[in-house]
């Protein structure tokens, strides 16, 4: 008898790709996806409901399905994907809060594993350079993803309390990047122009999307339980990360950083919120050895390779330094071809 | 999930009429369409030709999509008049078109607004994704793919739902195996462009070409002649490298350095040295640990920027490096002084550049260092990291060297009047990181430091108002503006002094508070007599 799995969020990317790979593993007998829009994708051998989970007839889908293990994908990190931060909001927390309440309900449900992510420790400059999970953030997120996150992940604890049987898993995700996905983080690197806070140099960690498929299905099959960080290994800043990506930058005082950004949000260019400001600013970087020791995973992508990988799918802006040094050359080249043609060789 | 026969039945209820609104809708707007609108619409059916399912042309609303190729449209005409004959014979159909359109629209709207589905019905299951070929040679996923999924519905009566019974106005979106363009979008997945995909063959060409390049590094020929000619005869080349660019730049450039007095090999390497360095800053070839100590950028501008500082203005002179282990983790703890806070990078360019080893001191700094602009980002370039408990025992697990000033702001911004004067050492957290992981604590005393900008006055209201610990008044600042804040040349001195083991004390013994107001007093009692000794041999603050 293997595990019933059910997945919230399969029509995005992650979701989806999840949903078709534990179909394909031996160890799952079933997977049942939701969602409210259907999957833009091929789910393979996962069967699609569609369902809302701020709909408390959720909890139908599980009792029906003998669901023993929740996959909560379904948290939502970009504004424009959910069509605004009212519905995003609604979905994150009013979803996560009906989701958990139908879990806690249907008894079959064993196991309960949530995608969170980093920003539950916000960003300041008074962060210890690398947090570990027990950690908690110096200043609360106010707004956006990162406040989202953090009462997703306290109604998880919630949860926890309520129904003591069941293992829960958090995953706590760095900025998920790939060639596929598409998150705000790899808008803002597809910028024509990559704006910077004037004066400072975030660390970023970045996580590859193959590496977060294979860790989500490691913790459906798996038994960890807890919280565990998710990252590649090292860091990278924001100023080299627009070198790698072959982007001009531009340094922007944080105060103008506001209305910058309303005007990038107006033209559908890029949407972040004012935390994913102070992160631009000073960035965020988590310890990772729970995720080698007690949860037994080795991200085959560093943070510099996912990033790499990521960004041969961008049209590099600013020319390399082959091609520069080349050009110059070239035309020195030419130069001086033409110049020793004009006093025919003599110099 | 089985479906039930009242779904079933309801859902058979419901296919005819799914089936009905995209036909009936097109045929007459076929009929009237112009001229050339009937020729692409001819292409179009001529394109849906090998479709499973007959049915009118969708493209007729779409004038956009009827542009793309007008030569094939000659060709394909006669399959399209028979094709409107065929749909031309169902005027039965034709009264309920406006309904149907309605239906239509409303479908669209009730889609696009689908996300709150409090009223609607809870389970809905779908076909997984049967790709139908229907689907696959449609061209234009928004309308065809619609009347597809109509007929996928009609054909396959169990992939519907029970919604047909309560609202037959609603059709049912199922699962489409091709994707519109807006939801792929809000599924964030990016779709791979055409312009996206040339990027990347480019991309992989790119990658090509420099693996093959064996040496692209611009560096300056250098068994090459210095004579400039001697490069320009060999013109036979189609084009010349940026070997030839540069050396003949460089041979004036040793001519200049001639004339100025400088060795020309010297500054050949640097030119060399430097562009090396911008390639890599420009390729973002170089790592940042976890802390964000840049050591490419530390190595290649912040040592050698503070390096003139450090010999020729300050003349520091170093004594006790010996106290500095070759290599493990060690915290050297020094006071700290001078307004501006340039005592830390002196101790640490004394490190690295006479200590045997050339190690890198990670100093520890305030989190007003890290708020602030500029200096935040090259604190950390340089090393630095804030001054808390996780992070130090992070760094002396990777056997680091540390160094961390107790006295912070108190002792940068205290007056003249008090100079040499150790202030309060915090509550002794240094102390304890060291016990906890064991390192030797060497006390550092910085004489000099304190007569680069002596503070005779503290503007408090603008400290408070620029929200700084301290806005100093000293004898050319602000009076001099920019200027004044040009540090006076004193003469400094810097000891390490001898090394005070914690290894012994034994684990546990980072909690006992006793011990740690001990341990801090003694550090903070050698540097102060240090200080005090320095202070008797020093010949002149500024000689």
């Amino acid at each position: 008898m293997g595990q019933v799995v059910l997945v919230t969020g399969v029509s995005r990317y992650i979701g989806g790709v999840l949903a078709r790979r534990l179909a394909a593993d031996p160890g799952v007998d079933k997977v049942i996806g939701v969602d409210v829009i259907p999957p833009p994708r091929d789910l393979g051998g996962a069967e699609f409901v569609r369902a809302d989970i701020r709909n408390p007839m959720i909890g139908k889908v599980i009792a029906q399905g003998d669901v023993d293990t929740v996959v909560h994908a379904n948290v939502i990190a970009t504004p424009t994907f959910a069509g605004g931060r009212t519905p995003q909001k609604e979905i994150n927390v009013i979803g996560t809060m009906q989701l958990l309440a139908a879990c806690q309900k249907a008894s079959t449900v064993k196991r309960l594993v949530v995608k969170s992510t980093a920003a539950v420790y916000g960003s300041t400059p008074r962060d210890p350079a690398m947090f570990t999970e027990e950690m908690t953030a110096k200043r609360l997120p106010s707004s956006g993803f990162g406040k989202d996150s953090i009462e997703v992940e306290g109604y998880v604890r919630g949860f926890a309390r309520r129904r003591p049987d069941a293992e829960i898993l958090t995953l706590r995700f760095a900025n998920i990047i790939g060639p596929r996905i598409r998150t705000s983080i790899t808008d803002y690197f597809n910028l024509p122009v990559i704006p910077i806070p004037f004066g400072y140099d975030a660390r970023l960690q970045f996580f590859h999307e193959d590496d977060a498929i294979a860790a989500l299905v490691r913790g459906v099959t798996g038994s960890t339980t807890g919280v565990v960080n998710l990252a590649g290994d090292g860091v990278l800043t924001v100023v080299q990360a627009a070198a790698i990506a072959r982007r001009p930058f531009v340094m922007v005082p944080m105060a103008a950083a506001g209305p910058l950004g309303g005007l990038g949000k107006r033209f559908g260019l890029v949407d972040f919120s004012p935390d994913q400001m102070s992160f631009l600013a000073f960035g965020r970087g988590m310890d990772t050895t729970v995720m080698r020791t007690t949860f037994g995973f080795n991200p085959t992508f560093s943070t510099r390779a996912a990033f790499e990988d990521f960004a041969r799918t961008v049209t590099p802006v600013v020319p390399s330094f082959d091609a520069v040094t080349g050009a110059v050359g070239g035309l020195a080249g030419v130069a001086q071809q033409v110049l020793g043609r004009a006093t025919g060789g003599r110099l | 999930m089985a479906t039930k026969p009242t779904a079933a039945k309801a859902a058979a209820k419901k296919a005819p009429a799914t089936k009905k609104a995209p036909a009936t809708k097109k045929a007459p707007a076929t009929k009237k369409a112009p001229a050339t609108k009937k020729a692409s619409a001819a292409k179009r059916a001529a394109a849906e030709k090998a479709t499973t399912t007959p049915k009118a042309p969708a493209s007729s609303k779409k004038p956009s999509a009827t542009s793309k190729k007008p030569s094939a449209t000659s060709k394909k005409a006669t399959p399209a008049t028979e094709k409107k004959g065929t749909t031309t014979k169902t005027p039965v159909r034709r009264t309920s078109s406006v309904a149907a359109g309605a239906a239509r629209a409303s479908g669209e709207r009730a889609r696009r607004r689908s996300t709150p589905l409090l009223s609607a019905p809870p389970v809905e299951t779908a076909a997984p994704a049967t790709a139908t070929p229907t689907s696959s040679t449609v061209p234009e996923p928004t309308t065809p793919a619609k009347s597809a999924a109509a007929a996928q519905a009609a054909a396959n009566p169990s992939a519907t739902s029970p919604t047909g019974r309560r609202s037959a106005h609603r059709p049912h979106p199922t699962v489409r195996a091709k994707a519109s363009a807006k939801a792929t979008k809000q599924a964030g997945i990016r779709p791979q462009s055409p312009r996206a995909k040339r990027a990347a063959d480019e991309a992989a060409r790119r990658h090509l070409r420099v693996a093959t390049v064996p040496e692209p590094k611009p560096k300056p020929a250098r068994p090459a002649s210095p004579d400039p000619t001697a490069t320009q005869t060999d013109m036979s080349l189609p084009v010349p490298g940026i070997e030839e660019l540069l050396s003949a730049s460089i041979a004036a450039m040793r001519m200049a350095a001639q004339g100025a007095g400088i060795s020309p090999e010297e500054i050949e390497r640097r030119i060399a040295a430097t562009l090396a360095f911008v390639r890599r800053r420009l390729e973002g070839d170089y790592s940042v640990d976890e802390f964000g100590y840049d050591e490419h950028f530390a190595e290649h501008v912040i040592f050698p920027m503070l390096r003139p500082i450090y010999r020729n203005w300050f003349r520091v002179e170093v004594r006790g490096l010996e106290n500095i282990p070759d290599e493990g983790g060690a915290l050297i703890v020094s006071n700290h002084s001078g307004t501006i806070a340039i005592d830390s990078l002196m101790v640490a360019q004394a490190i690295h550049d006479e200590h045997p080893k050339h190690r890198v001191m990670r100093a520890l700094g305030a989190d007003l260092v890290f708020q602030t602009p500029v200096i935040g980002s090259f604190a950390r370039r340089g090393g630095s990291t804030l001054a808390t408990g996780d992070d130090v025992d992070r760094l002396f697990a990777k056997g680091e060297l540390v160094g961390v000033f107790p006295e912070g702001f108190k002792g940068v911004g205290k007056p003249f009047k008090e100079r040499y004067k150790l202030q309060r050492f915090g509550r002794g957290g240094f102390v304890s990181a060291a016990l906890k992981a064991g390192v030797p604590i060497i006390p550092t005393s910085v004489v000099g430091a304190e007569e680069i900008a002596p503070i005779i006055g503290n503007m408090k209201t603008v400290a408070r108002l620029l929200g700084v610990p301290y806005a100093p008044i000293t004898p050319t600042f602000p009076l001099l503006g920019p200027l004044g804040l040009i540090p006076l040349p004193s003469k400094w001195i810097i000891e390490f002094g001898a090394p005070i083991e914690t290894a012994s004390h034994g684990t546990g013994a980072a909690d006992d508070p006793m011990l740690v107001f001990d341990l801090t007093d003694q550090v903070r009692e050698t540097i102060q007599q240090t200080l005090y000794s320095l202070l008797m041999q020093r010949r002149s603050v500024f000689f």
